[in-house]
């Protein structure tokens, strides 16, 4: 699967590539996820992800809060936690923006699931982390920094 | 290779279901190498579904950035004391491992 994606991106049109397959409709936004978002998981940049998950515009929102320390020692376990006071919220993403791969981890939430997540990612690097959160048709999105001194990635 | 079991604990406090569990998985990046440069193949878990007595309470997927051995908590409406609740999830290598408490 790497090695494929390699190739695709080796060529220069990965981004390119990741376009066609959301316009053939591999990707359908706004539908429950049922199969893996390929595409999403692997965009590489932050603007690619968001794309990929059909959130290309998100509005900055102060109801959406990312949790997590604000220094991490350790960057291979970094608790993180997203909440959303937005009613009706259906999708919460957490996107690592200086990571390989930007997106970490998606939830979808059923009704009657309270928007109010938490996990552990690996960061690679200080970074920006994105929590992306879908209500309705529209997206939001709110960010905190993450100091990291030891990196989660490669080593 | 067997699969471990996964840690779960749900328990229900007025009406709200709090559900925490610690899975048991390598969750290797692919972009680690091994001591002769050869790069470790990622290995991963892409989804993850949470159930109470058979309806999906939360469904999730993963990526290669969720730490190793993953944590997840979450909390939903209702539940009651002796429901059963069940995680699931599948990996990028095609296993999957199903683990079920009842909620305290």
């Amino acid at each position: 699967m790497n090695n494929q994606r390699r190739n695709v991106l080796k060529t220069g049109t990965g981004a390119a590539v990741l376009g066609a397959l959301a316009a053939a409709g591999i990707i359908k936004p706004g539908i429950a996820l049922a199969e893996w978002n390929k595409a999403a998981f692997e965009a590489k940049s932050m603007a690619d992800t968001l794309k990929a998950l059909g959130a290309a515009q998100p509005t900055d929102s102060k109801e959406v809060q990312v949790t997590g320390p604000d220094i991490a020692e350790n960057g291979a376990v970094v608790p993180v936690g997203v909440t959303s006071a937005i009613p009706g919220t259906t999708l919460m993403a957490i996107l690592i923006e200086k990571n390989p791969n930007a997106l970490a981890a998606s939830f979808t939430l059923p009704a009657g699931t309270e928007a109010n997540v938490q996990t552990r990612v690996k960061m690679g690097q200080t970074s920006n982390i994105y929590a992306l959160v879908k209500a309705g048709d529209k997206f939001f999105v709110a960010t905190k920094e993450i100091k990291v001194t030891l990196g989660g990635c490669g080593g | 290779m067997a699969t471990k079991p996964m840690r779960i604990r749900a328990s229900v406090k007025d009406g709200v279901t709090e559900v925490k569990a610690l899975i048991a998985h390598e969750m290797e990046t692919g972009q680690r190498k091994d001591a002769n440069g050869a790069v470790i193949p990622a290995w991963f878990i892409t989804e993850i579904t949470a159930t109470h007595n058979g309806k999906v309470v939360l469904s999730g997927e993963f990526g290669t950035a969720v730490s190793k051995n993953p944590y997840l908590a979450f909390r939903f409406k209702g539940g009651a004391a002796g429901d059963k609740l069940a995680v699931s999830w599948k990996d990028n290598k095609g296993e999957s491992r199903t683990d079920e408490v009842a909620i305290a």
